[in-house]
């Protein structure tokens, strides 16, 4: 990834390489918040707000703090409070400053210190050797991807919720193969980039 | 009300099977199992910070105050998904490069947060190490069946360390479909339908 052009990098992580689809991270969320769809669009954009962030911050300790101190061993309980504290940090930034956002973002954010897609894609943003920029424009991607593949999901999902399925099926189960055929879906985007 | 700590064991393999009847924790269930091997490997490594995690949580449950508990929590974890990640790298390297991503997300994996803030931090020590063995046993066989029927259809073949060979024969046109990730969503989705089957 690391030799693609910035266009090249949104398009791959939003498309070919999803990170809910293709990489499989962040599921709990996508299963747990695509019953409706406004709680599927609060929760894509918590996402987009705080990767993006996330993902410039951890960059930046991996490369200033963690490297030269030789801690590169301590990357994970790094990023995780990194991640914590940020999402503490937004909340209580809007809280103050844009209460209106605050009121739709609200219950989604502290949901996204145990998001997997945030500390898998910055994970992925340093295993990949991306430089700055380009790891700027790839939390993007993949928080966009996120979003997109989520709140596709919530409008399935709403339709499905007056069809008839089998008892066995229904819910979670349903949900699961739903998602499946969406990944299929976006698995037609492969060789794209 | 109160269960014995048999019941508290035996709750995770069936009643509360992680993926399944709690869904929690599906990443690494749905990214991992394309073979049985790896589908071990993977819940052995969880639910060792599973247990760990737990006793610590349990045993600290006085001292760490509610409000920062999340936070607690959360560096206990990650201090043993450090430890797992070493020591695979040391003596397991092979799984460790398969598992690869997914070793650092048992820290965020649902399902040991949700025991500490659901069990670990209400109950007694040996209670919660019942509780995250029983819980690490469930999501590790909900791992391993996944992961075989995903293998076996998708690669016609069947290999746990070392072992095994073709299932269908050499006829088999492999249904690859199954192995690829969108065949995890749906091999996922149907297991659970079957197991809803039995209720």
């Amino acid at each position: 990834m690391s030799e693609m052009g910035y266009f090249q990098i949104i398009i791959s992580c939003i498309f070919v390489n999803n990170i809910l689809l293709a990489k499989f991270l962040g599921n709990c969320p996508f299963l747990g918040t695509s019953r409706k769809m406004e709680t599927a669009v609060g929760m894509a954009m918590a996402v987009v707000f705080v990767l993006v962030l996330a993902g410039a911050i951890t960059w930046i300790i991996y490369h200033y703090f963690l490297v030269p101190f030789d801690l590169v061993y301590l990357r994970t309980i790094a990023f995780i409070l990194v991640i914590a504290a940020l999402v503490q940090f937004v909340e209580l930034f809007l809280k103050k400053s844009i209460p209106v956002l605050y009121a739709g973002l609200g219950i989604f954010l502290p949901l996204i210190t145990t998001n997997c897609a945030v500390l898998g894609a910055c994970v992925i943003n340093i295993d990949e050797e991306l430089s700055f920029m380009k790891s700027l424009f790839a939390s993007f991607g993949f928080a966009v991807g996120f979003g997109l593949a989520l709140i596709l999901f919530a409008g399935v999902r709403e339709r499905i919720t007056l069809a008839r399925v089998p008892k066995p099926l229904q819910d979670t189960s349903i949900g699961l193969v739903t998602a499946g055929l969406i990944a299929l879906a976006f698995f037609s985007f492969n060789g794209m980039v | 009300m109160a269960k014995t700590i048999a019941q508290e064991f035996t709750k995770g393999l069936w009643k509360e099977i992680p993926p399944f009847r709690l869904v929690l924790g599906l990443c690494p269930v749905l990214g991992v199992t394309t073979t049985m091997e790896n589908g071990i490997g993977m819940g052995l490594a969880t639910t060792f910070v599973l247990i760990c995690s737990n006793i610590l949580i349990s045993a600290l449950r006085k001292i760490i105050p509610p409000k920062v508990r999340i936070a607690c929590f959360i560096i206990i974890i990650a201090t043993f998904v450090i430890v797992v990640e070493l020591v695979m790298q040391a003596y397991a390297y092979p799984l460790f490069l398969t598992l690869g991503l997914f070793i650092p997300l048992i820290v965020v994996n649902c399902i040991v947060l949700g025991r500490a803030e659901a069990f670990a931090s209400r109950n007694g020590i040996v209670r919660s190490i019942a509780d995250g063995l029983g819980m690490g046993i469930g999501f590790t066989l909900s791992l391993a069946a996944l992961g075989g029927i995903r293998e076996v259809l998708g690669t016609g073949s069947f290999y746990l360390y070392g072992h095994g060979g073709l299932v269908f024969g050499p006829s088999f046109e492999p249904f690859t479909f199954v192995i690829q990730a969108p065949g995890a969503f749906v091999c996922l989705g149907l297991m659970l339908c079957i197991m809803n089957l039995f209720e």
